[in-house]
Formats: C-alpha cells, structure tokens, sequence
C-alpha cells in the first residue's frame, strides 16, 4: 500500500525523516530506514536540509525505492531554477519516485555556503504547479512531454505561526495548486494544532503534525528562541529537565503528544534528529505500532 | 535613489598606488544624498587620501570636480581638461557613473571609489533601505504596494514562507517579512482577497539576470533634420 492509498483510505499515517550524509557513505540512512521497515509509511528524504550542502535527496530516494521503502522525495526552490527542477521532477518519476514534498526551502545563509546565490525563481505554491503540469503531459513552457510522469504531492504549512492567517492563505493557494497533502512544522502545543486545523479542516486535505524528539531542555528553549513557528510549552522542557534519562523523557513526550493529536489529524511526520533508533519506542508508547501504520 | 557606500580607504589607496595626480569625480544626485560621493565626500575622501600619501612618503595630488549626475554623457563631456591633467580618475559615482566616465574618456583608467549597493528609499537619517530590484515588471498593484521581490529574502511570490517571527524575517531579525507587510496591508485595505491570487513564476527574461537590458523611445530621440545624413 502507498502512501497515496493509506491517506485516500483515511488510515492514520506515520512518516519519519531521512536525512542524506554529507558526503557519499549512504549505508548508515539505509540502514537507519531499515530499522523502521514496517513502522513507517514513508521516509520523507530532505533536500539539502537547513541549506546545509549534503548527497542529493533523490539519490537516497532511489536507494530507498530499490530497497522496498517508500520515498518522498522533498524537493526545495533554493537551489534550482525552473528547468533544473522540472528535470529533477521527471527523473524521479522515471526512477519510480512518486511522492514529491514541494518546499519552498531555507534560505542559504541559514547554510554552510552563506555565499551561494539563492535561486527561488519558482516557489513552493509555483513548484505544485510546475509538478501538476508535468502529470498533465506539458512542461512549464506548455511544451509536450514523451512520456507522462504521475506524482502524489504534498506541501508544508506552519501552524504555530503567529500570525496563522498568512500561513492558512497559503496552504490554501497550495491545495489549488495540487498539494494533496499537508505536513507541518513541529508542533508541540495539541490545543493550538487543533484550532490551526479546524481553519484547516474545510481544504479536506490530510494533514501529518510534526513531531520533534526533544532532545533536552536546552534544546527546547533553543528552538523556542530561534525556529519561527516552533513553540515548546514550559511543561514539556519541565519534564525534559527533571528526567534523569533523557532518552526515555524524550519518548514520553513524544508519544503523549501523539496520543494528544492522533484525534485531530490524518497522521504524524516524525523528525528524530539524530535518535532514530527511538522512533520504535515511541511508535509503540504512542499505540500506533500494532495499529494501523504497523 | 541608487544608494552607495565608500570603500574602505585602504582599498582606494592601492588602486591609486602607482598615480601620482588623481581627478576626484563626484555626483550630485544620488550618491550625494546618501552621503556618499557628493561634493562634501569628495573634498573629505581628497583630504584623506593625501594624508595616507604624504604619510608613506608619496605625495598625491589631488583635483576635484562634482557633476550633477555622472549618468549623463552632458555633464561628463565636460570635464575632457581636468581629466587630461589627471593621471587617472577615481569617482564617488554608482557604477553607472564610474563606466560613463570610463566610456567618454577611453584614454584613462577611472577607479570606483564607491560599491553600490541598491535602489532604496532614507528610512531616517542615515538609514536607507532597499525597495525595488529593478526586475522589469512591476507587481505593485497586486501586493499592497510592498515589493516582494527586492524585500522578502526569498523573492517569493505566493506568501510568507514559515520563518517569520515576531513580524522579522528569520534570515535578517532587521528586516520585516515582507509578506506580513503585504497581508496586513490589503488586511486594512479589505482586499485580503489578493492574498488568494495565484502569482505564475516570475518573467526573469525581462529583469536583472542575463543579458543586459536597455530601453529605446523614439519619441525621445533627437529630431532627424530633413537632407541631413
């Protein structure tokens, strides 16, 4: 079953994180995706993550695809203008790649080459559209293709930004544009999830949370001072604090905040940052190993 | 106005190093009002350089003149005598100035003693900011008169991007997310509507990037005299 088939039959869906290695040693990602065969729908695979340069996403994404394991390829506007990324959309397809997250991207100063030229000559919202044409048989350029690509596409939104309204807008210019799925930024604050998607809810779109493994309570306030939209609640790094093992606070957390939004959502985007091998844990504290994602 | 700031000193003196009578050319338009090659600028980069000169034992002679605006051939022309006093140029022009100069004046080497920055407006005194990039085809009217091609980071045409906090850009906690501008503008405007729009990919044919650009009016070009060749 696809990740396109879990959603359209309402199942709660679980996706984690894949991060390509800086340089060319593939095997630790593999092996990491490995450990959660049959735990996770889908492995989101990211594009040069926070800017920084790394192996390209859609090289691990054909390693996962050979190996069984199901992609998404996340594809950003940072770095390519629109004839690179219309290409890159095709190789994919070609490769077997079906499930494209279109992002707009960090900026590179966020990055460790500050000095590249940013390119964002398509955006997140024009990349959906450059996808959906490319699976209408014509480029960009209205010119027609050899061969027909077909993608099931999703997008980003952040609900915990302030103010949400800017970010409502656009996922619903997003949705027009072909977004058929929704996964968000981190969220931590399941009152304030579930208001974002009751302004949601009438896009009809599934929507997967995010969800960060806090690492400690430093990092906690780390994030709370410097990602926009990223708000941890003083009781979560309360806990954080207090615990004497952290691996074990951490997957409390994180399967009390599932629990907390499985009701209001369609799925959840795991992010382990680092501690990938928790990611059974929490799937099994949060009661989603023996259900529906297993 | 195109806003330019002065290169550091240092700079400037190697440039000048092997010359001996230098032509300060100055510009009355924009770089005098941001304060960085007017009349008063040229007179205080003058002063300096033949200060460092003298210092290292190699005196510099200097002459300064100021044009109303080093973009237009009428005002450059006239300096052919100064410059052919000169052993070289150095201007506090933008770089449109610094090439005129180059161009009318074949024969000598003209130095940018200035880097441009952009085309802004003064937020207050001493504060400019930058407001349009120049890129060809202007979509003011749909974004509440707020530009997000030369003030969000990213360029972006449909919307903020997630890295907006406390109204600031995330690249720059100085800048303003120019899409929260935009939507609180048509907010007040009640045309949040346009918010909706779909903006298609941007024309960059027509902008800043590839080959360069020129504007050709005939209406503007002097009159052709009957019989004349």
């Amino acid at each position: 079953m696809t990740l396109r088939q879990a959603l359209s039959e309402g199942r709660f869906v679980v996706t984690a994180e894949s991060c390509p290695p800086k340089g060319t040693a593939v095997a630790g990602a593999l092996e990491e995706a490995e450990r959660l065969r049959g735990l996770v729908q889908a492995f989101n695979v990211t594009d040069q993550q926070s800017s920084v340069m790394r192996l390209g996403s859609l090289a691990l994404c054909h390693l996962l695809h050979e190996r069984g394991l199901e992609p998404v390829y996340q594809v950003t506007c940072r770095d390519r203008n629109r004839i690179a990324l219309q290409s890159d959309l095709l190789s994919a397809a070609a490769l077997g790649v079906e499930n494209v997250l279109c992002l707009t991207g960090d900026h590179v100063s966020m990055g460790d080459h500050p000095q590249a030229k940013p390119v964002f000559d398509l955006d997140s919202v024009s990349l959906l559209e450059a996808a959906r044409q490319l699976s209408s048989g014509h480029d960009l350029a209205g010119k027609e293709l050899d061969g027909t690509p077909s993608f099931f596409l999703g997008a980003v939104v952040s609900p915990g930004a302030d103010p949400v309204e800017p970010q409502l807008l656009k996922m619903e210019k997003k949705a027009r544009a072909g977004a058929e799925f929704f996964q968000t930024q981190a969220v931590f604050d399941a009152g304030a999830f579930g208001r974002f998607m009751e302004a949601a809810r009438p896009l009809g779109k599934p929507v997967l949370a995010g969800i960060i493994l806090l690492k400690s309570a430093g990092m906690a306030r780390f994030m709370n001072r410097n990602i926009p939209g990223v708000h941890v609640p003083d009781r979560l790094i309360g806990i954080m604090e207090a615990a004497k093992d952290r691996q074990s606070a951490s997957v409390e957390v994180a399967a009390g905040l599932i629990r907390e939004l499985k009701p209001l959502c369609q799925g959840i985007h795991l992010m382990a940052m680092g501690w990938e091998h928790l990611v059974p844990r929490v799937l099994e504290a949060s009661g989603l190993v023996n259900g529906e994602a297993g | 106005m195109i806003v330019a700031e002065r290169k550091p000193l240092d700079q400037i003196l190697a440039m000048l190093e092997p010359y001996r009578r230098v032509l300060l050319v100055g510009c009355g338009t924009c770089t005098a009002v941001c304060l960085a090659g007017g009349e008063r600028e040229v007179a205080l980069l003058a002063a300096a350089l033949r200060l460092a000169r003298q210092a290292r034992g190699q005196p510099l002679e200097t002459a300064e003149v100021t044009v109303q605006r080093q973009c237009d051939r009428e005002f450059v022309s006239p300096l052919a005598a100064p410059v052919a006093e000169a052993d070289a140029v150095c201007s506090t022009a933008c770089g449109c100035g610094v090439q005129l100069l180059a161009e009318v004046f074949p024969d000598r080497r003209v130095f940018p003693a200035l880097d441009t920055r952009f085309m802004g407006v003064t937020v207050e005194p001493g504060w400019w900011a930058e407001r349009c990039r120049g890129c060809g085809e202007c979509i003011l009217d749909r974004t509440g008169g707020i530009c997000p091609v030369a003030r969000c980071s990213k360029g972006l045409m449909n919307g903020p991007c997630g890295g907006y906090r406390d109204g600031k850009c995330e690249v720059d906690p100085q800048v303003d997310c120019a899409w929260l501008l935009i939507y609180e503008r048509l907010k007040a405007l009640g045309r949040l509507d346009a918010m909706g729009t779909y903006n298609p990919p941007k024309d960059w044919s027509v902008a800043f990037v590839g080959k360069p650009r020129r504007v050709v009016r005939e209406d503007a070009k002097p009159p052709v005299v009957e019989g004349k060749v």
